[in-house]
């Protein structure tokens, strides 16, 4: 299996050569809708590494039971019953911050991020393994989200985590806000940069 | 004897045990942290009653100040009569829809350090994306507004969401709902149109003309049938 990669490698190829959202190009949906802000995006980002990593290591330990013709189904129970009880733990937990995701916590049963690792790693690798998979895919994932976020919150709204880092004098002297960052096409033109950047740092990643 | 992974009893016996496995964990879940969750909604509820006042207590302080501020609450009727019930109890969202002489109406009577009384309302309505919400506090005259708070589920960041934010919702401090006891709904509106007449007006926020749209028709809906209850001279 893959056991020819180290698991330094499994752990953190995900974070920048491997990244699922821009290098894979998955989950692109919730980058586009929580990352007005930075603190719903952090959140968001650790929801995903906790329900990656445990259902990558549940569908790994169920891996040589599971009946192939129902294999999805199988893995999507795993990830919905996950993904209700951290919204459950959010809502008991963090409140405030459960309001604000609101309808996304249950969208990552829909993430394409989940599936893809869940298919192509956790199907065929131990536990031990799939839990770092899941959780390297989670930190990438959560990476991109927080760089987005940070932006679109201190363009588009002058703060960082609610708190106003653009100074008064600043916006005296005719700044303003930017709207556009506070809409998602804003999130799809900054991961496109994110893109832009890294190819060009890695060339590996270069389409020939 | 290893089993035939593919045969239908096996898949069927497989799920049915996943499924059943699940659904245990997820009402377990649900059964334990359901108290903790109720808590939280109602403390962010007095939360938001209290921010209509101006007063945002620390986040484990919100009971015991909503408990010394809110001297009494009770439910109205469109006639303006006392019913019984508990105000806090009421589910403002289902009852703006019902005809406003059916509806129960909260009022919650704050009274402030001084001895100054407020009376704060609720009200419920719909914005662009989701649903908005509110509570809108008048002085004790009953006609004229002392603070207002909103809330929405998901309207836009930065344009329509801007309804929770002071600069819109200091506006409506002494604005009108009552004038010769007639009820002057608040309107909202953009730079250069005109509000109704006798009545006072706020302005919209910029990008967000249906969420703030939104806000009025709040107001007027679920504010309107208080208008006994605020013109009485007593009660």
């Amino acid at each position: 299996m893959a056991d020819n990669i180290s698991y330094k490698d499994i752990l953190f190829n995900p974070f920048s050569k491997d990244n699922p959202v821009v290098v894979q190009v998955l989950g692109i949906c919730s980058v586009l809708a929580v990352t007005a802000k930075l603190e719903p995006a952090i959140v968001m980002g650790l929801s995903v590494i906790a329900v990656l990593a445990f259902s990558n290591v549940i569908i790994s330990f169920m891996r040589n039971t599971i009946p192939n013709a129902i294999r999805i189904i199988v893995q999507l129970v795993v990830v919905a019953g996950l993904v209700i009880i951290v919204s459950e733990l959010l809502k008991a937990y963090a409140y405030n911050v459960s309001l604000q995701l609101s309808v996304y916590i249950s969208l990552i049963i829909t993430n394409c991020i989940l599936m893809g690792r869940l298919e192509a790693f956790a199907m065929g690798n131990r536990p031990w393994p799939a839990f770092l998979d899941g959780v390297g895919n989670g930190i990438g994932y959560a990476i991109i989200l927080a760089i987005v976020a940070f932006f679109r919150e201190l363009f588009g709204s002058g703060t960082l985590f609610g708190y106003q880092v653009v100074p008064d004098a600043l916006y005296e002297a005719g700044y303003v806000n930017n709207g556009l960052m506070i809409l998602p096409p804003m999130a799809l033109i900054l991961v496109a940069c994110i893109i832009w950047v890294q190819r060009s740092y890695n060339k590996s990643l270069q389409e020939k | 004897m290893r089993f035939n992974k593919n045969s239908n009893v096996y898949i069927l016996i497989y799920i049915v045990a996943l499924v059943l496995v699940t659904g245990a964990a997820l009402a377990f879940t649900s059964v334990s942290l359901k108290e903790r969750q109720n808590e939280n909604v109602a403390v962010d509820k007095m939360r938001q009653i209290l921010a209509s006042i101006r007063i945002a207590p620390a986040d484990n302080e919100v009971t015991a100040v909503f408990d010394s501020i809110i001297t009494s609450q009770f439910i109205v009727n469109a006639s303006g009569e006392q019913v019984a019930g508990e105000a806090f109890d009421v589910d403002v969202a289902a009852q703006v829809s019902l005809p406003a002489d059916e509806r129960e109406l909260p009022v919650y009577v704050a009274t402030l350090p001084g001895g100054i009384t407020k009376y704060i309302l609720p009200a419920y309505g719909s914005g662009l994306w989701g649903p908005i919400w509110g509570y809108v506090s008048l002085n004790e005259d009953r006609a004229t507004i002392y603070g207002a708070y909103f809330a929405h589920q998901g309207e836009t960041p930065g344009l329509g969401a801007e309804i929770t934010k002071p600069q819109f919702t200091d506006q409506f401090e002494n604005k009108r709902l009552v004038q010769d006891n007639r009820f002057t709904p608040v309107s909202v509106l953009k730079k250069g149109q005109k509000p109704e007449p006798g009545c006072d007006f706020v302005d919209a926020v910029s990008g967000g003309t249906i969420t703030s749209r939104g806000v009025a028709a709040m107001l007027d809906n679920s504010l309107a049938p208080y208008t006994k209850f605020l013109t009485q001279s007593d009660n």
